[in-house]
Order: structure tokens, then C-alpha cells, then sequence
């Protein structure tokens, strides 16, 4: 039970306490970039769940098994120290597997999440995530739920964010804050929103 | 000699990476809550570049054009990863302020787009020029951020308290998340100003490239997408 309700903690602490976008400032191309409509924006969340639940998943059991080997530790070869190379390389080779195998088998699929994919490949999240796992020590399954929770947090703030912008559209606003002005000041009182969050855990 | 100095004064100003083409913008939200976090993270993301520059631009005949994405991320990551240890040995305080973003130099826009537009077709000295360029701008830009977050947000500058708290109540907001977007908001309204003034006097500024346009046509990993984005952005565009 007590693993059960941490990884509930872990999961509600990293999508929503400390939302990946509004909190820790990772993925704002992709929010600020794909966040015009909500269908977009949809499709674009879908295809970070996906992606950032896989490479989290790929890059602990790598971590685990091959940089923090115990038997090699034991032999005195320590080789956690090429993390972020051995991270992004797994991350880019992944996403190009991923978007091969979902044109061969699940076109449907494909066709809903493809168009994203390439997008996301070294989007500073999935990184970002890779290496948050690392520094809390997360075991595989915790890495997991870490990895999947954060995208999700994502997803929430981007359709959230296209909502707004959809409804933005019809207003008046002052020539300099046409654009991407208004979208980091709606972005802001997002930010402000999600604070309100803090005292949950 | 003259072509160097153009590379510097390009960097710095006229196509200033944080304010006139708007790249890098993850680490200008996230480490700008002081000055000091602001140039410790420019000074790496500089040093960097620089030998990433250095690098790219020595081996640029070498490369396949097949694999030189991935081979200017295993350049970079390395880069990085020594940076980062270097942080950790001589600056602790930094480095453990800064987090998981120095690693994330990795995927900044900015390395990877010199890399692709400028060291990959240039020799050895004006890459190694136009790193240091690019890399000071980036510097200014986040320097200038947090000074005035860090003003705003706690009345000091570089940790010296500058407005004493007899009379003047932090507005704490300025240092924490959303007072980033506030002050890029506000920024990037001023650089609209600036940019229809010079568009008036028919001296029009460099167009913003990268994020926050929407446009990731420029953004150095364009090659790692296979230019798919712009059939997303087109189709956006069209609806």
C-alpha cells in the first residue's frame, strides 16, 4: 500500500505541484509553438505521453543495467558519468524507431501521432525527465509513472493553453501584444493558477 | 580580422539571440531568477558553443551529411558533460542552483543552430568568433533578465541588497515561475515597439526565428525532423 500512495504522490507532485511547463519551464517550444488549436494541441500531448513514458522507461532500465552496472561498479568502472550523451542519443534513435514502427503497424495510430513525433526528438522535456529520474533516484516502475505523469502535466497545459488561445483570437488586442505577448502573459496567470497547487503535497 | 569583429557585433546585437531572434527560451525562463544564475548560465552555455563551434567547424569536411545531426549531439553532449563537472568542482553553488538546465544545454536551440547554419559551412576562426558572439549576446540577454527580476523580486542585484526593505516590499512574484513569463511578456512587447520603430525607418531587424514564432524551421534540430514541422505549421496557418 505505502509503494502504492508514493507513486499516487509522485504522479500528482509531477503533474500538477510541479507542472513541467508552468513550473519547470521545460517543453515551452512545443506550448508556445502548437498551442493555436485545441485539436492540435491534443495530438501534439498524445504524442509526448507516448514518447516521454517510453524513453523514461528505456532510459532507467539503460541507467539500472549498463551506467550504474553493479558488477562493474564493483570492478571499479564507473560509468554514470556519460549520462546526458548515452540519454539524448537513446532519446533520437527511439523516437525515430517509434515514429518506423507506427507507420508499419498502427497507421491509424500514425496518423493521429506521426506528424508530432519528429518534433519532439530532442525536446528538452524528454530529456529533462530522463535526467529528473536520475537525480531523485527513482527505481524503474517509480521512473515510469514519474515520466508518464510529467507528460501528462504537459498535455493539461497545452489544451489548456489552446483553449485560451482559441477564445484570444476574438479580442481586441494592442498591436505590440499580438502574438506570443499575450500568449506568455496568458501563460503567466496559468503559471500563477497552477501555484495555487503547492500546498497539495 | 574585420570579419571576426563582424561576428562579435552580429552575436551581441544585430541578431541578438535572446532579444531580436528569441532562442533558447527554456533556459531564459527557467534560470533567470537572479542575476547571477542569469551569467553563470550564459558562461557555460558560451564556453559551450565556442568549442562546439571549434569543433564542428575543424571536422566539417569530415562529417557525412548523412549523420551530422547526431554527430554534433555527441560533440555537444560531450561538451557539456565536461562543463558540467568542471561547474561541480569549482563552483558548487552554481552548478546546484542551476540543476538539471546545465545538462539541458544539450538540447538548447541555439548550440545546435550555429552548429547547423554557421560552424558547419565556415572555417575554424569565425566559428570560433561567431560562438563567442553568439554565446555573449545569449549572456547579456539572460543577465539582463535577471537583474531585473532579481531587482523586482527581492531589491537586489548580483545578492547585494541594493533597495533596503525598510521601504521597499519585495514583490516576490518577479523570482518565482510566473514572473518569467511576465517579464519575457513584457520584453517581448518592447522588442515590438523597437521592431516596428526600425521597420519605419526602413531598417527592419532580423525576424525572430525558433519557438516562439511557432516556426521551428530554424531551430537546428529542423534536420532531425525531416521538415515535417512545416507541414504542421502550414497547416495551422491555412485554417
Amino acid at each position: 500500500m505505502s509503494v502504492l500512495s508514493e507513486l499516487i504522490l509522485i504522479a500528482i507532485g509531477s503533474a500538477i505541484v510541479n507542472n513541467v511547463v508552468l513550473s519547470q519551464f521545460l517543453g515551452i517550444c512545443p506550448f508556445l509553438g502548437v498551442s493555436k488549436k485545441t485539436e492540435t494541441a491534443a495530438g501534439m500531448g498524445g504524442a509526448v505521453v507516448f514518447v516521454i513514458t517510453i524513453a523514461s522507461f528505456v532510459t532507467a532500465l539503460i541507467y539500472k543495467f549498463i551506467l550504474a552496472n553493479t558488477y562493474l561498479q564493483k570492478k571499479g568502472i564507473d560509468l554514470t558519468y556519460l549520462q546526458t550523451i548515452v540519454f539524448i542519443l537513446v532519446i533520437a534513435a527511439l523516437v525515430q524507431f517509434v515514429e518506423m514502427f507506427l507507420k508499419k503497424s498502427m497507421p491509424s495510430l500514425y496518423q493521429s501521432l506521426g506528424v508530432y513525433l519528429p518534433l519532439i526528438t530532442t525536446n528538452c522535456a524528454v530529456l529533462g525527465v530522463a535526467l529528473t529520474n536520475v537525480t531523485k533516484e527513482y527505481d524503474i516502475l517509480e521512473s515510469v509513472v514519474n515520466g508518464f505523469a510529467t507528460a501528462v502535466g504537459f498535455l493539461i497545459a497545452i489544451v489548456i493553453m489552446a483553449g485560451l488561445r482559441e477564445k484570444i483570437e476574438y479580442n481586441d488586442i494592442p498591436k505590440p501584444f499580438q502574438g506570443t505577448a499575450i500568449v506568455l502573459i496568458t501563460a503567466c496567470l496559468m503559471s500563477i493558477a497552477f501555484m495555487g497547487f503547492s500546498g497539495m503535497i | 580580422m574585420n570579419k571576426n569583429v563582424e561576428r562579435l557585433y552580429n552575436g551581441i546585437i544585430k541578431e541578438n539571440p535572446t532579444f531580436v531572434l528569441m532562442l533558447g527560451m527554456c533556459p531564459t525562463l527557467a534560470v533567470t531568477s537572479s542575476a547571477m544564475n542569469g551569467l553563470g548560465m550564459g558562461l557555460s552555455t558560451t564556453v559551450v558553443l565556442v568549442f562546439a563551434n571549434l569543433l564542428i567547424s575543424l571536422f566539417r569536411k569530415v562529417i557525412p551529411n548523412g549523420v551530422r545531426m547526431p554527430a554534433f549531439i555527441v560533440i555537444v553532449a560531450s561538451l557539456v558533460t565536461m562543463v558540467q563537472f568542471l561547474m561541480n568542482a569549482y563552483t558548487p553553488d552554481l552548478s546546484k542552483s542551476l540543476g538539471v538546465y546545465i545538462p539541458l544545454i544539450v538540447v538548447n536551440c541555439i548550440i545546435l543552430g550555429r552548429a547547423e547554419s554557421y560552424a558547419s559551412k565556415n572555417p575554424v576562426v569565425p566559428s570560433i568568433f561567431d560562438g563567442i558572439g553568439m554565446g555573449l549576446g545569449f549572456t547579456l540577454g539572460l543577465t539582463c533578465i535577471g537583474l531585473v527580476r532579481e531587482i523586482l523580486g527581492a531589491g537586489q542585484l548580483f545578492g547585494y541588497q541594493v533597495l533596503s526593505l525598510d521601504w521597499f516590499t519585495p514583490i516576490t512574484i518577479f523570482v518565482m515561475a510566473p514572473g518569467a513569463f511576465l517579464v519575457l511578456a513584457v520584453l517581448v512587447v518592447c522588442m515590438n515597439l523597437v521592431r516596428a520603430k526600425m521597420d519605419a525607418k526602413g531598417k527592419p531587424l532580423a525576424a525572430p526565428s525558433g519557438c516562439l514564432t511557432g516556426d521551428c524551421a530554424s531551430c537546428g534540430q529542423s534536420a532531425l525532423c525531416t521538415g515535417k514541422t512545416q507541414a504542421v505549421s502550414s497547416d495551422q496557418k491555412t485554417e
